[in-house]
Parts: structure tokens; C-alpha cells; sequence
């Protein structure tokens, strides 16, 4: 029972620090940029909050069949097929999960606003120099958020995972997906194991995140 | 210090056009004045960098900054609002200015004397009056070695008492470091107290500049300028104050009472503000009176406007404006040449020269 655990958290962590690394300077740019295509780029990241996950796992899997000119290079690169992989589940979920990190950045920057920003090269700070030690330090709760947020709906993702990755002991089998094998196999014990265990999970990540939500607040003057 | 600074800049944004073109030395304080709307924090905000001109450049000592983005302007800027790093103590925000300072700005120390910042360096800045953040803030520009001050309207969220608690530190700062500083503000007590030099800015065009008297003394009472017409005068204190309180001074060889001259030593040399509104004319030296301040000037110009006329009196070198109505002034039948005396009801005291 302990795989499908490790896999899990293995997987909600590789994600999480891709989709950080991803998301600072693509919050950023959403927040601060005037561009016309912003408004473009603002709904293609928000689309897997409203695609059925068996919509995207389905294209996505189509994009990594060896057929096809990514899931080819991939092949001819490294050896492996992309789909059916741990590697392809980390792709599918920085997808899935995008919005998950970049809409509280986002939210977060844009609180900063370009008063304190301005302030910053003011004081000689080049921008990526008041990016971190201005733009970066007020938005730490929105990062913090957006971290938890990114790492617990990847913990909890099943349809694309399925699609994507199958169900193979040890390289794919996640908790929710080791849930549904369960279930299937009228193992309800094991079931219960893993599903009260994901449920306390979930409940103390969003108590978390509220409870972050309602700190002390920043003065901004 | 004195480099020149050269703006011919043109910047429309909406109706409006910024169209200013001037080449001056930059030294001591230049006030910029005007009614809002008139383009003066536009103004800042290209030479700071922070909006880019449609045409136009920006020379200082002979660099020209046009194409450099504001953290490489060598220029400390005040804005409204202090804008302090909340997530920094007091003296963090300090220290982020010293970090990425150039060489050979007035120090750490110096600015935390001349502030008065000792007492602030470990506070949080949200427990921070709205003037003492403003010193912080100044403070801060201060300490990234400007070669420019940019202050715009460092004073205007601040109550009339807090105002007054600042002026004095911002006054003495600008002297001590001699920096040459912009100084945007529509309040003519802060112009009257700091500016060397006054540039007025009208509709996004330079209206006037010149010496700070000069410029208040030619200023137009128009309405809606938010402005008092009145003219600068110096003058030397004569006396120790009297029995009264009382303390005389010269203005080209006549005699100006004022109050409130304490501790000031004789032959200092004051700086009074007399509002065109406070100033009465008779035809004779009127006796029986409550108004102990006469003095004999000859009418330079009549103007008429509207309900009123403004007059520009000669008081033996230096200028004095009085407003009375068109009707007075016809009574008393006023042509220019004529000597007249001229009745100060107040006299604001502006401080030491």
C-alpha cells in the first residue's frame, strides 16, 4: 500500500517545484503586462479548470504517443515512451495543475501594484533585483497558496492520470488510481485506507490554506 | 553642487500635451508650481523614468539619461505617498537605499541625524505617523546618493500640523546635503519656505521661471489657481523685541512691526510673505488707526479685473502687491506714479535667511 503513497507524493512534488519555477514569471507577466494577448493567454491557462480531466488526458496522450512529433523526439531521445511514464505523468500534471499555481501568483503580484514597484528602481533596484526582494517577499502568501494548492490537486488527480499513465504498479499507480483498482476489486478495507487518508489530507491542506488566508495582513501606505 | 540640466520633452497622453523645454543649472531648490492638471508630476515622472517621453530628451551634467530606465537615473525620488517596503523595518527600507547606492552620498549616519531617524530605525513601518513615513521616505531617497532630488508633493497627504512638524527637517535636509533638488507642489507655503527658484507650469507649458520672488510677485491672482497673490520681501530686524513683543524691522528704510521675532538677533535678515488681500491703500498717512504698518510706496501698475484692481507697489526697491476693488480705486482716483501708502494688516513670517 506504501507505493502507490510514495508514487503519489513523489509526483505532487516534482510537480509542485516545475509548476513554481513555471509560474513566477508567468504570474508575473500576467499581472504587470498590458499586451492585447494577455486576455489569450489569461483563458488558455485557466482551461483545465473547466475540461473534464478525460478531455485533456485524451488529447495529452495523443501528444505523447510515439506517433505523434513530441512523443517521437521523446522516444528517439531517451529511449522510453513518454505515455505510460512517470515522466509523462509529471507533464500531464504541470498541465493540469497550472492554474492551481499561476492564478493566486497572479492575484497575489497584482496586489503589489506598480507604486512599490516603481519605489524599488527608485532605490537603483534593477528588475529582477526588485522582483525578488520586493515583488517576491509581498506576495509570499499568494506563493505559499499557490505551492499547497498545486501539490494537494495534483495528489488529487484521477482522469488525466488514467488516460495519461494507465495503471502500472510502481510507475503510475497513484493513490486515486490505486482507489479505483481497489474498488474494482471489491477490496473495500484497502479502499477505506486509502480514501480516509486522502480525505484528511485534502481537509488539512484547504485548513491550511485558509488559515493563511486570515494572518496578519501586510500594510501597504 | 550645480550640473546643467536640459528637458525638451513632449508627451501628450490623452487632450493633454506636456511641452517643456528649458536648460538651466540645476542647483538649490526649484520649485515646480502650478494648478493640478498641469502636467508637474508628468514632469517627474519622465525624468525619474518611470514614463518615457513620445519626443523629447533629458540631459543632466551632460549625460543624457533619455534612453536609461529609472533604477540607473542617479535621481532620489519623494512620492505623495512614502511608499515604504512594508515587509522591511524602517531601517531595512533604509538599507535597501545604502545597498545599491553609488559612492560618495551623503552617509547613513548623516542622513539618520539630519532626520531625525534615530528613534524610527526598529519600528515596523504600518506604526508610522504619516510624517514621520515621510522622513523615512526622504530619508531613503536621500541614501541612494542622488545627484537629483525628485519630490512630488511629499507634503500634500499630510495635516496642516504635521506639515509644519516636517518643514523644517525637509528645509534643513535640502541645505545640508545641497543637493539640487525639484520640488512639486501647489501650495505656496511650501514654495515661499523651500524654493530658490520657481517654475509655473500652466495647461503642460512653462508659464514662468525665474527667482522664487520674482515669480510670486508676477504671478497672475487669477481664480481657480488655488493661489494667494502676494510678493517675498526680506528684510533686516532692527531691534530686540519691545515691551510688546514686538520687534521692528527695515524694508528699505522703513519701518514693518512683527510679532513673533524672539531669540532672533539684530541685523538677521527675515523672509516675509504679504498677501496682495492684506494690503489697504490710502492717498494720505492715515492717523487714528489700528494698522500700525504704513509704508509710503509709489504705484507702479493699475490693473483692472473684473470687481477688483490689482496694484504692484514700489516700496523703495523691494515689491508690494495690494487687490482692493475697482471701485475704491476710482475713488481714490489711483494712477500709476502716484504716491500712495500702502496699509499691511498681516505680515507672515516665512523664516530666516
Amino acid at each position: 500500500m506504501t507505493g502507490p503513497i510514495l508514487l503519489t507524493l513523489a509526483l505532487a512534488s516534482v510537480t509542485t517545484l516545475i509548476l513554481m519555477a513555471l509560474s513566477l514569471p508567468l504570474a508575473w507577466w500576467l499581472a504587470t503586462t498590458r499586451s492585447r494577448i494577455k486576455p489569450v493567454i489569461e483563458a488558455v491557462t485557466a482551461l483545465p479548470l473547466i475540461l473534464p480531466p478525460t478531455v485533456l488526458g485524451f488529447y495529452l496522450l495523443l501528444l505523447m504517443a510515439p506517433a505523434s512529433p513530441l512523443g517521437g523526439f521523446w522516444l528517439e531521445v531517451t529511449g522510453t515512451t513518454l505515455a505510460f511514464s512517470f515522466t509523462g505523468l509529471v507533464v500531464a500534471s504541470v498541465i493540469y495543475s497550472l492554474p492551481f499555481a499561476v492564478q493566486p501568483l497572479q492575484a497575489a503580484f497584482e496586489r503589489v501594484g506598480p507604486d512599490m514597484m516603481e519605489a524599488a528602481a527608485s532605490l537603483r533596484a534593477r528588475p529582477l533585483d526588485a522582483f525578488l526582494t520586493v515583488a517576491l517577499p509581498l506576495s509570499a502568501r499568494g506563493a505559499l497558496t499557490a505551492a499547497v494548492l498545486s501539490f494537494a490537486h495534483t495528489v488529487g488527480e484521477f482522469g488525466v492520470i488514467l488516460m495519461v499513465g494507465g495503471n502500472i504498479e510502481g510507475r503510475t499507480r497513484t493513490i486515486s488510481i490505486a482507489v479505483w483498482e481497489h474498488v474494482e476489486s471489491l477490496e473495500y478495507a484497502q479502499a477505506h485506507a486509502l480514501s480516509a487518508g486522502l480525505l484528511v489530507f485534502a481537509f488539512v491542506t484547504l485548513f491550511a490554506v485558509y488559515a493563511l488566508g486570515r494572518g496578519r495582513k501586510l500594510h501597504v501606505r | 553642487m550645480s550640473a546643467d540640466l536640459v528637458l525638451d520633452l513632449t508627451h501628450r497622453r490623452g487632450d493633454f500635451t506636456l511641452s517643456v523645454e528649458v536648460s538651466r543649472p540645476a542647483m538649490g531648490v526649484t520649485g515646480i508650481f502650478g494648478p493640478s492638471g498641469a502636467g508637474k508630476t508628468t514632469l517627474l515622472r519622465l525624468i525619474a523614468g518611470f514614463d518615457r517621453p513620445d519626443r523629447g530628451r533629458i540631459v543632466f551634467d551632460g549625460e543624457d539619461w533619455t534612453g536609461l530606465p529609472p533604477s540607473r537615473r542617479p535621481v532620489g525620488t519623494v512620492f505623495q505617498a512614502p511608499r515604504l517596503f512594508p515587509h522591511l523595518s524602517v531601517r531595512g527600507n533604509l538599507d535597501y537605499a545604502v545597498k545599491r547606492a553609488a559612492a560618495g552620498g551623503p552617509g547613513f549616519a548623516d542622513v539618520v541625524e539630519a532626520l531625525d531617524l534615530a528613534p524610527l530605525l526598529d519600528r515596523r513601518t504600518h506604526t508610522l505617523s504619516g510624517g514621520e513615513a515621510q522622513r523615512v521616505a526622504l530619508g531613503r531617497a536621500l541614501m541612494t546618493a542622488p545627484r537629483l532630488l525628485l519630490l512630488d508633493e511629499p507634503l500634500a497627504a499630510l495635516d496642516a500640523e504635521r506639515k509644519a512638524a516636517i518643514l523644517p527637517y525637509l528645509g534643513s535636509a535640502l541645505k545640508r546635503f545641497a543637493i539640487p533638488a525639484l520640488y512639486v507642489s501647489h501650495s505656496i507655503d511650501e514654495m515661499v519656505r523651500l524654493a530658490d527658484r520657481i517654475m509655473v507650469l500652466r495647461d503642460g507649458r512653462v508659464a514662468a521661471f525665474g527667482p522664487a520672488a520674482a515669480v510670486i510677485e508676477g504671478l497672475d491672482p487669477a481664480p481657480g489657481e488655488g493661489f494667494e497673490a502676494g510678493v517675498i520681501v526680506e528684510a533686516a530686524v532692527a531691534d530686540r523685541p519691545n515691551a510688546y513683543g514686538l520687534s521692528r524691522l527695515d524694508l528699505a528704510g522703513q519701518a514693518l512691526t512683527v510679532p513673533g521675532l524672539d531669540g532672533v538677533s539684530e541685523g538677521a535678515v527675515v523672509r516675509l510673505r504679504i498677501r496682495a488681500r492684506d494690503v489697504a491703500i490710502a492717498t494720505q498717512r492715515p492717523e487714528g488707526l489700528s494698522i500700525r504698518n504704513v509704508i509710503e510706496v509709489r504705484l507702479l501698475e493699475r490693473r483692472d479685473r473684473g470687481v477688483h484692481a490689482d496694484l504692484l507697489l514700489d516700496a523703495g526697491g523691494p515689491h508690494l502687491r495690494a487687490r482692493i476693488t475697482r471701485e475704491s480705486a476710482d475713488a481714490l482716483s489711483l494712477v500709476e506714479g502716484q504716491t500712495v501708502f500702502a496699509l499691511i494688516k498681516t505680515v507672515s513670517l516665512e523664516g530666516l535667511v
